[in-house]
């Protein structure tokens, strides 16, 4: 049965802008009703991997499902049943609110009064009730963003895309957003979130990370974090005076007791191999136990798939 | 039908957002229509002339005064040498140089070749022609009324060649020129906007955001058509009011048949204008590429030069053209007053661009961003 597919799942998502391979070997398993936060640096291959999924790029190699049809065959059916916010604002800026989603709904088909109560709705949902009359180019950038879910999910998809909602957005509108995907998520829409803020991972039910067009972790939150204690250690974090100086005498333990060493706002954080932190490095500051952020699993799995530090516990 | 309705909704909203566009769509037919009707004249009269008169007399003084009542010819001055006629023309002051030699009047009493020459500056080939005609015009009407005195035999000639221009008797410019500057500013403003019309969706990243709609690419395309067929007509009729209240156009056919007739001509320059949208990747190359068909459109279509004197290749080429079509149903319907029977041919033809430009607008019309 189609429906208990999994909204979007990929083997092998490849993509290639002449030489250069933007998306590399993608497998995604994303369950229905997940939120699933899509993280990674600028230019790590998100958006390019979002487009080959609503259909806007072809796949070099590799295949995918998205809401139980084929992203090469099925385009058509695949358009019906999903949202699509692009990174790059694209509504009309010389429409009016109500008019951009007006028109929004009729290239989705609604029939006359089903597109009055969604578009209806859809202002409410965006908060822009009083304002339908407002070009659109006059509105600011978080209402801008707001508005552009709204035309994004006015059909009522299943699958929802979202490339950088919240980019050039203030961080208390950042909360309103995610909240309102929450909503969504709740409805029973899976939602697939790119972004490039750490915090807003929290508030994922899955993620994945991508880095240099590879898929370098996927999991819950949690699972991530227990992931890092389990195959590593523990965390330690001390307030240092000359942080950057001491990183690098740190760094001369990694592989010899420690997995990583970075620098973590005003202090300075080691992941440990085992329970314990090899006895010079224990003297050298005043470390406390932490429980490990998303930032540490992620910072770990960058540092550690660029080569950059040693990625075992010889132990 | 709802996408179709959603998308003419749209445009004709945006259209309205920027009525200053419109405002100058439906200005230009009037201010071109007006410019052109007056300037472009292939009939040139009142040349400037500079006469060298070395003879001095009666006969060369009557020879002058022919010359300037038929009003090729603007007498301006007289020059005192030939040097004096070079430098007048090399100036501009004149573009007609006529000099008498010395013995004029005696050569002409013996009915001896009496020699007038007549120099233009053909540089400007048009009013050079213009002048040279008049001048021989003169010439021989003279030479026949003198030997007809001489030998008594009244004035009518041997050869009777009596000529009956038909449609437009008096070669009035204006009675071709509006009709083809009609479909000028047709050709120019329906395609320059449709160019733009899918790539600046394009640009802009809206197109991006439509794609992923189950909008489908033909209903994208009449969608960005349909208000500006609207617009075609409007400046049509502005056209047509103004030709026939400022140039007294004939409109000896059926106004109803060339409004239909029309409909061909404005949608297959819109597809053009289509055609060019999807193959450009910026507004620009946009640009370029309508201006790219609108110059052969100018000099090809029979709208300045007729068609019958090209090279096969450029009368091929002209087929290609919508505007050449429009010349010929324009031409016929208000000129000559033909009806349907008679414009198969470019009715044919424009079905045919249409189907081309729409096809291959469809053909390149890509749903990916790549
Ligand atoms: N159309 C394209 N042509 C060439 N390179 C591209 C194109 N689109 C994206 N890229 C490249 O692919 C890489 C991934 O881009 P993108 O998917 O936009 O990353 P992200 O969304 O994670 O910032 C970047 O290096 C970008 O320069
Ligand atoms: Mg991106």
């Amino acid at each position: 049965m189609k429906d208990a597919e999994a909204a979007v799942s990929t083997v092998g998502l490849t993509r290639d802008f002449g030489s250069f391979r933007a998306v590399d070997g993608v497998n995604l398993d994303i369950p229905r009703g997940a939120i699933f936060g899509f993280l990674g640096p600028n230019g790590s291959g998100k958006t390019t991997t979002i487009r080959m999924l609503c259909g806007l790029l072809r796949p070099s190699s590799g295949s995918g499902r998205v809401v139980g049809c084929d992203i090469a065959r099925e385009g058509e059916a695949i358009r019906r049943r999903i949202g699509y916010m692009s990174q790059k604002f694209s509504l009309y800026d010389d429409l009016t609110v109500a008019e951009n989603l007006t028109f929004y709904a009729g290239m989705y088909g609604l029939a006359n009064a089903k597109r009055r109560e969604r578009v209806d709705a859809m202002i409410a949902l965006a908060d822009l009730r009083g304002r339908e009359r407002t070009l659109t180019g006059a509105l600011a950038g978080g209402v801008r963003q707001r508005l552009a879910l709204a035309c994004a999910i006015v059909h009522e998809p299943e699958m929802i895309f979202l490339d950088e909602p919240t980019s050039g957005v203030d961080p208390a509108a950042r909360r309103r957003f995610w909240e309102t995907i929450a909503d969504l998520a709740d409805g029973g829409a899976t939602i697939m979130a790119s972004t490039h803020f750490m915090d807003e991972a929290e508030h994922c039910t899955s993620l994945g990370l991508m880095y240099a067009g590879k898929m370098l972790i996927s999991g819950s939150p949690d699972a991530l974090k227990r992931e890092l204690t389990v195959a590593a250690g523990k965390i330690w974090q001390a307030r240092v005076p000359d942080s950057i100086g001491f990183l690098d005498r740190i760094r001369a333990f990694v592989s010899g007791g420690i997995l990583d060493a970075y620098i973590f706002g005003a202090s300075v954080r080691v992941l440990a191999c085992g329970a314990r932190l090899p006895a010079d490095v224990a003297g050298a500051a005043a470390w406390e136990e932490r429980e490990p952020t998303l930032e540490d699993v992620f910072v770990h799995h960058v540092r550690s798939s660029a080569g950059m530090e040693g990625q075992r516990c010889d132990a | 039908m709802r996408r179709l309705r959603a998308l003419i909704v749209k445009e004709f909203i945006q259209m309205r957002r920027d009525p200053l566009t419109l405002a100058m769509l439906m200005l230009i037919p009037i201010v071109q229509l007006i410019l052109f009707g007056f300037a472009i004249n292939t009939d040139v009269k009142h040349l400037p002339t500079v006469v060298f008169d070395q003879s001095m007399g009666q006969e060369s003084r009557e020879f002058i005064q022919s010359l300037s009542a038929t009003q090729y010819f603007d007498i301006r001055g007289y020059a005192a040498s030939y040097d004096a006629i070079r430098r007048a023309i090399e100036r501009g002051d004149g573009v007609v140089g006529i000099v008498f030699g010395p013995d004029f009047a005696r050569r002409l009493a013996r009915r001896d070749g009496a020699a007038i020459q007549v120099i233009v500056d053909a540089s400007d080939p048009m009013s050079a022609s213009s002048a040279i005609a008049a001048a021989e015009m003169i010439g021989l009407r003279k030479s026949a009324a003198v030997v007809a005195e001489a030998t008594g035999t009244g004035m009518s000639p041997v050869y009777d060649v009596r000529l009956r221009p038909w449609y437009n008797r008096d070669f009035r410019t204006p009675y071709y020129m509006v009709p083809g500057i009609l479909g000028v500013i047709l050709t120019m403003t329906m395609m320059m906007i449709t160019s733009m019309a899918i790539v600046r969706e394009r640009e802009r990243g809206t197109l991006e955001q439509l794609l992923v709609t189950p909008m489908r690419p033909w209903e994208l395309m009449v969608g960005k058509i349909a208000p500006y067929l609207g617009v075609g007509y409007a400046q049509l009729t502005i056209g047509l009011l103004v030709g026939r209240a400022v140039f007294r156009i004939p409109m000896r056919g059926s106004l109803a048949l060339l409004y239909l007739l029309t409909l061909l001509f404005i949608f297959s320059t819109l597809m053009w204008g289509i055609l060019i949208s999807t193959v450009s990747k910026t507004q620009m190359q946009a640009m370029i590429l309508s201006i790219f068909g609108f110059l052969p459109s100018i000099l090809l279509s029979g709208f300045m030069f007729p068609r019958m004197g090209m090279p096969t290749v450029f009368r091929y080429l002209s087929m290609a053209l919508p505007l050449t079509w429009f010349q010929i149903i324009t031409r016929g319907i208000l000129l000559k007053g033909v009806g349907l029977e008679s414009l198969a041919l470019p009715v044919i033809a424009l079905c045919v661009l249409i189907a081309v430009f729409l096809g291959v607008s469809l053909f390149k019309f890509h749903r990916t961003l790549d």
